[in-house]
């Protein structure tokens, strides 16, 4: 069983594949496929609001989901929404299967300042561990842990990209019963 | 915070989906409704600590909804929030006692942040509501400790007259717990949580009764450098407990009627009438009626203070209640001294319950106070009661038992001469004879 990282094309960003894919198996203990796909998501578009709905995308990506996922997470450079809040950077079925993260409100540029690819990288990447662990089924954590949340960029930053002690614990203790399931 | 409980009502399935996922996700218990209906249901059936409400529904809005809300509890958080914003429908809501306004689409922080403010007041709340009711119960118990009929029937006084605002007077000896009565009155009425204000008008020289009674402006008499305020402009909402009530002078009777009368009065030295609203309640160890016949106390004033009268029995006539009583104080002590003590002995008790208790209750609670710091754990024993007790204990019997006691005392003393022992207890040898024939006294 893998974690999906699907770009959903076109993507404005260059991942840093390798950095990625470590940090998700220094967390999930999970080996990671990273995929790129062109997916037409204009049926999600609000034109009122120029933005994405990422609940919509979600059921997108259900369709989609490979048998031997454990998780997807969708990457894209929309900008996002759930009906009721200005914007969202992602969102993830709580104890599901899918997820959605978008870099567009995670660029420097967007807050007038000069591009960081390497910022960007790290951003990403902790939002991406963040709606893994939603879909693992973690709530958010009060601790000094990735699934703090937030809800701007410099929260983001704040952030480390690890799970702390406790939820690195259930989270653990999740995949085992679920490997255990798929064995049984 | 994981067991903050959150409703949300709103009649787009979208909005209660999107909320329903995001509170879900911050560890919230979260269950949605579609319309006030259903939502008032849920409230009834459930307890909850926020509900957010959508102004636009059909068939009630939420601004009713909201005064509905307020009416099952006033103290549950409601937030509004509208797609349509108008400063009439946000003042209307915060008239009602919405604990804030979101315009929709809502920016997710400022969600989050009046979530945790939000659940910050209701622990608050909650936390005021638990120690007040804390208090009422040390009130309502503290001090009217017992189950013998008299008792019964002054806890059956009290719970009738303390919700009502006529003036109590309280009549018993010194020591009964009339000040812990009267607080029990102010903590079940309705001004509980306004002062009560105790003053013993006895322990006052005449002179300083009405200075202490309505205050004084600065300069109103030699001494007075600064303008004081009163114990009755003190207690102004609450209640005011006189103790003593039948030492007041005459002149201080005068003007405390007219405050009676008028719920106003002037500050000793001053010109302006201060309006005021207090409750008042009496206590006396006298006679009010005699002292009235002897002219010492004015009979208007006796009328006014004397609406609802509640007589405490003295111990002596309630000495059933005694180990309630004592075990009352030796928790009361264990917990101010740090201190483990389970009880006391037979031989204690049974000194404790033959004891006449002048001193009534506080008597009681003295006596189990210093046991409890001379004495060892776990029982207090005969030894570490005042020796008074113990000396009254044996002088109580029969005629007999004692004349017995006193003549076996003189034999002794006189080394059994008889001579000696008739002339002492001024009775002829031969009466002595008989009385020692007739108790079984023998020469040990």
């Amino acid at each position: 069983m893998y974690i999906y990282i699907l770009i959903i094309s076109p993507f404005s960003y260059k991942l840093n594949e390798e950095s990625l894919c470590e940090i998700i198996y220094k967390n999930f203990n999970v080996s990671t496929i990273i995929k790129e796909q062109k997916i037409d998501l204009s049926f999600s578009y609000d034109p009122v609001r120029n933005q994405y709905n990422s609940s919509k995308i979600l059921y997108k990506l259900l369709e989609i989901l490979p048998q031997d996922a454990l998780s997807l997470i969708g990457l894209t450079d929309l900008d996002l929404f759930i009906p009721i809040f200005t914007y969202v950077f992602g969102e993830a079925q709580l104890d599901g299967k899918v997820g959605i993260v978008s870099i567009h409100r995670l660029k420097d540029e967007l807050y007038g300042l000069p591009e960081n690819p390497y910022k960007l990288q790290e951003r990403m990447e902790k939002e991406i561990i963040h709606e893994l662990g939603h879909n693992f089924g973690l709530f958010h954590c009060e601790n000094y842990c990735v699934m703090r949340a937030s809800n701007y960029m410099e929260e983001i930053d704040l952030k480390p990209p690890y799970l702390c002690k406790y939820c690195k614990e259930f989270i653990y203790e999740k995949i085992k019963k679920i490997n255990r399931n798929i064995k049984g | 915070m994981r067991n903050i409980k959150i409703l949300v009502v709103d009649d787009e399935k979208i909005v209660r989906e999107s909320l329903y996922n995001w509170f879900s996700q911050e560890g919230y218990i979260v269950r949605t409704a579609s319309d006030a209906y259903e939502a008032l249901k849920i409230l009834q059936e459930e307890v909850y600590h926020i509900v957010l409400v959508d102004i636009k529904m059909p068939r009630m809005d939420g601004l009713t909804l909201l005064k509905k809300i307020k009416e099952i509890d006033e103290n549950l958080v409601v937030i509004i929030i509208t797609a349509y914003p108008s400063v009439d429908s946000a003042v209307d809501a915060l008239k009602h006692g919405a604990f804030d306004y979101l315009v929709k689409p809502i920016d997710p922080d400022q969600l989050n942040h009046i979530i945790r403010n939000a659940i910050s007041q209701k622990m608050l709340i909650d936390e005021n509501i638990r120690l007040k009711r804390e208090l009422e119960r040390v009130y309502e118990i503290e001090g009217i400790v017992g189950e013998s009929l008299p008792i019964k029937e002054v806890i059956k006084l009290v719970k009738q007259v303390a919700p009502t605002d006529v003036p109590v007077l309280i009549i018993g000896e010194s020591g009964t717990g009339k000040e812990l009565v009267a607080r029990a009155i102010h903590m079940m009425s309705k001004r509980k949580y306004f002062p009560f204000v105790a003053i013993n008008i006895g322990a006052l020289p005449e002179g300083l009764q009405e200075s202490e009674l309505f205050g004084h402006e600065k300069g109103a008499f030699t001494g007075a450098i600064y303008r004081r305020k009163g114990k009755i402009e003190i207690a102004d909402g609450g209640t005011l407990f006189i103790d003593e009530v039948a030492t007041m002078s005459i002149k201080t009777q005068i003007d405390l009627l007219r405050v009676l009368e008028t719920k106003r009065f002037t500050r000793i030295g001053g010109n302006t009438e201060i309006e005021v609203d207090f409750r008042l309640i009496c206590a006396t160890n006298k006679d009010l009626e005699e002292e009235v016949k002897k002219g010492n106390f004015r009979e208007d004033l006796f009328f006014r203070i004397n609406v609802f009268p509640i007589k405490l029995p003295p111990l002596r006539e309630r000495k059933s209640d005694i180990p309630l009583l004592v075990m009352h104080f030796i928790e009361k002590y264990n917990k101010k001294m740090n201190k483990n003590f389970k009880g006391v002995t037979d031989e204690a008790m049974e000194i404790l319950q033959k004891y006449n208790w002048p001193g009534n209750v506080r008597e009681l609670e003295n006596a189990i106070e210093r046991a409890m710091v001379v004495g060892k754990e776990p029982l207090i024993t005969g030894e570490d009661l005042p020796i008074k007790f113990k000396e009254e204990v044996e002088e109580i019997g029969s005629l007999e038992e004692i004349e017995k006691k006193h003549i076996l005392k003189v034999l002794k003393k006189t080394n059994w001469n008889i001579s000696q022992a008739s002339e002492i207890l001024k009775i002829d040898r031969k009466t002595l004879y008989n009385k020692m024939k007739k108790y079984g006294i023998v020469k040990e």
